[in-house]
């Protein structure tokens, strides 16, 4: 297995949050958008060595050697006040792992797993790794029953998607927003590629759901709401739509200004979204 | 004498007890006026300080701990002290059912074990519509929850997929009462994978059924199977356990110089207490009680012969950790594999004590191992072998951490694993878990979902919003292992007992 390794910040033996059944889920760090509402922030960037985080870390976790920041996770208590400390929104704390590191990891907890979701950050920023991870659960015959999901903002492009998909089993595609406008100012970023993404996926029969984050004021509008049914009802309206409540929780100070959803809002707008023709829309089931 | 006086006379005027809760009270009172059964000077030594424990179960051990009769026996012959016919209907059996119920003893006074449900009602289905079953079992289910009001009172359904054990998963789910309590036995070979999402969906929904490693079960014991009963507690059906003395884990620790020291010295010397402990009491019941004079010996639904003796230890991770301190390692229990090991060394250590351990009147003349679950009494210790509460990782690593554990605990670990409600969403992942705690060895999976309305405290169920009404505190919690390690002070907060309470856990009046 010599493929590139991918640069992790964490890894999970135990999630039901991130597809379908108990699931390995690695995240992967870095991310092309930069989402004001972004939960976990401190994977968007990638370490630059500045070593401003060095003396935030209280266990001396953190060091300089040539030229680079080194992590010991011995002695690191889980503080994060290195991720407060990053003036880039990176993570001193992400390690490199190996496809084979990734299988052995599989090979352990595979009778709790229904699969493996690579989430991130943006994970198809590191395609090859994912390609090849996917790639080689899919060679591997103990591994049959494991199945290989990606949560992705969709920005990969149609040539992307297709060296990825043929060992991909499912997605779970975040669309921010639907107005240029809106979509610019929350991320940074035109969403015609997310868009399109929906497309290619469900046309391949991979588009296991589409998420979309309410934020009250900004993506719960009539205007949202309208064209996200109006774009669901195009792709088919039996897709698996995701509504998430936006909430404080790990969000940079900008977006802490903003409103939190409330079930009642995510309740209404479901309604709505239910009312025009979409069948399958799934809520929250915790509110924090 | 003055003092006992009183105490009667505060349970006989208390304003918050119903009549039949008194006279329960006044009972195990009146039991602990009698002298203790004759123990020796290190035995009794050892129980006053409490680092083996007797459950509180009382002076005079009058009646067997458990209780699991065959009813089988009653359904196919009838009773003639009960002056019961055979029954012939599903109505006559599910009310020979219930009037048997009412003659089966146990430590708390009411049933803790009522049948192997699907076996002994799918006779009497045939001919009966599924609506009319769903009828009679919901009413079936209200009546138990009513009139035998205790949380360790236990339902056992499967390995199969039939219709009685679906319809009870299906009421049982509807009504979310704290009882009777339910386990499914899931064997992969047996059980369709349709009923055992349908159980996980029920835990989703209702923290009920605890789901148990049948093919595991199956093969400790022998032909005439097993039951699983109050809080996981794994008994010979027909027989069941005369007693229930367990080891304080962390007091023997504590009494340890170092790691050596407690192995070859500490624990043996108090491991061989608690067999004298049991022995003690196993020979009033069978020897001065009278008990298996009872005519459910002579109608044969149990058997003098077929009751164990439950061998229980608790505390594990506080010895542990203690052990750790005294030979000043860092790691901890549940986390740390040189703690771990530790842990499995203890377990296989005591197994093995109680494997050579000849005892009599006691079924195949052996204790059989058990993890136990805690009383409200228990302050600073967790329970059985668990990793202390709050502080479990991930389900996954939990279940790692202790599988290999399970293989020792014959008679039942009591082992709960709590979810975040997030998995309200995603059921299958619960069904995943449980496939894969059952692969690595796990003999039961218990779970419990955090904001569900009914929880386990320790092992038995109780209503979060019957707490609430006590304490609007309370509303905020969502851990229910929290709840659990604080069973104590949730007595305290209900003023009055609840209608529905779990007898074993209290020791007696004003505890």
């Amino acid at each position: 297995m010599n493929s590139t390794p991918g640069t992790v910040s964490k890894i999970l033996n135990y999630s039901c949050v991130d597809g379908p059944g108990n699931r390995l889920v690695v995240f992967l760090q870095g991310c092309n958008f930069n989402c004001q509402a972004c939960h976990n922030p401190h994977t968007i960037g990638q370490c630059n060595h500045c070593g401003d985080c060095i003396p935030a870390c209280h266990v001396d976790a953190l060091s300089m050697v040539d030229g680079r920041v080194v992590f010991d996770p011995e002695h690191c208590d889980q503080c994060d006040a290195c991720l407060d400390a990053c003036p880039i929104d990176a993570n001193p704390m992400v390690s490199d792992h190996t496809v084979a590191d990734i299988l052995a990891l599989l090979h352990k907890h595979k009778p709790f797993l229904n699969g493996i979701t690579v989430s991130g950050g943006e994970p198809t920023q590191q395609l090859k790794f994912v390609i090849d991870l996917f790639a080689a659960i899919k060679a591997a015959p103990e591994l049959q029953e494991i199945t290989c999901f990606i949560d992705s903002n969709g920005h990969l492009g149609a040539s992307g998607w297709e060296k990825l998909l043929p060992v991909t089993d499912g997605v779970m595609l975040d669309i921010k927003a639907f107005s240029q406008q809106l979509h610019g100012a929350m991320t940074g970023k035109s969403n015609h590629r997310s868009l399109r993404s929906a497309q290619i996926l469900r046309a391949a029969g991979k588009l296991h759901e589409i998420r979309f984050l309410l934020v009250p004021g900004k993506t719960d509008t009539d205007e949202e709401l309208n064209q996200l049914a109006e774009f669901l009802g195009e792709l088919g309206d039996d897709v698996q739509l995701r509504l998430n409540a936006f909430q404080h929780h790990g969000v940079r100070d900008a977006a802490r200004q903003w409103e939190k959803m409330s079930e009642e809002g995510v309740s209404l707008a479901a309604e709505r979204l239910r009312a025009a023709g979409i069948s399958n829309v799934v809520t929250p089931a915790v509110y924090v | 004498m003055q003092d006992n006086m009183s105490k009667l006379s505060d349970i006989a005027t208390d304003s918050t007890l119903s009549p039949a809760q008194k006279a329960h009270f006044l009972s195990l009172e009146a039991e602990n006026m009698l002298p203790y059964p004759a123990l020796d000077t290190a035995t009794a030594a050892a129980l006053e300080e409490r680092v083996i424990c007797d459950m509180y179960e009382g002076h005079a051990p009058y009646r067997p701990r458990y209780v699991l009769p065959d009813y089988s026996v009653v359904l196919s012959r009838g009773s003639d002290y009960l002056e019961l016919p055979v029954p012939e209907t599903l109505d006559e059996a599910v009310n020979t059912l219930m009037i048997a119920y009412h003659h089966v003893p146990s430590i708390t006074g009411m049933p803790v074990y009522i049948g192997q449900l699907d076996d002994l009602l799918l006779p009497f289905c045939d001919g009966v519509t599924d609506d009319e079953l769903y009828r009679k079992i919901r009413l079936f289910w209200r009546y138990l929850d009513r009139t035998l009001p205790d949380a360790f009172m236990h339902a056992n359904i499967g390995p199969t997929d039939n219709r009685v054990a679906r319809t009870i998963l299906r009421v049982d789910a509807e009504l979310k009462q704290t009882a009777p309590n339910l386990t499914f036995l899931y064997d992969p070979d047996v059980s369709s994978d349709d009923i055992l999402a349908i159980a996980t969906r029920n835990i989703v929904e209702c923290s009920k059924p605890h789901i148990a490693n049948h093919p595991l079960h199956a093969a400790t014991f022998d032909e005439r199977g097993y039951g699983i009963v109050s809080c996981y507690n794994v008994l010979p059906i027909a027989g069941g356990a005369s007693t229930l003395t367990r080891v304080n884990l962390k007091e023997v620790a504590l009494r340890a110089a170092d790691e050596a020291d407690f192995f070859d010295n500490v624990l043996p010397q108090y491991l061989e207490l608690n067999f004298r402990l049991a022995e003690s009491r196993i020979d009033y019941l069978f020897n001065e009680s009278n008990f298996f004079s009872s005519f459910l010996v002579e109608e044969g639904w149990i058997e003098q012969d077929r009751f164990t003796a439950m061998y229980g230890v608790f505390a594990m991770a506080e010895a542990v950790n203690t052990l750790q301190a005294k030979e000043r390692r860092e790691g901890s229990y549940g986390f740390d594999p040189v703690a771990n090991d530790l842990g499995l060394k203890i377990s296989r250590f005591v197994a093995e004590a109680v494997q050579q351990r000849p005892m009599q009147d006691v079924w195949r003349d052996r204790a059989m191992l058990h993890s136990q679950a805690g009383l409200s009494v228990d302050v600073g210790v967790t329970p059985g072998i668990r990793i202390p509460y709050g502080t479990e990782p991930d389900p996954v690593t939990h279940i790692e951490a202790l599988a290999a554990h399970h293989e020792y605990y014959h008679s039942g670990i009591s082992e709960i694993l709590t979810f975040d409600e997030t998995i309200r969403n995603n059921p299958e992942a619960m069904l995943q878990l449980c496939k894969g705690a059952f692969a690595c060895g796990f003999r039961e999976f218990t779970a419990n979902v955090a904001s569900n309305d009914l929880v386990r405290v320790t092992g038995f169920m109780v209503r979060l919003s019957d707490i609430k009404k006590f304490n609007e505190n309370q509303g905020s919690r969502t851990n229910t292992t929290v709840l659990g390690a604080e069973a104590a002070d949730i007595v305290g907060i209900l003023e009055r007992r609840p209608r529905v309470v779990g007898n074993e856990l209290y020791p007696g009046y004003g505890q």
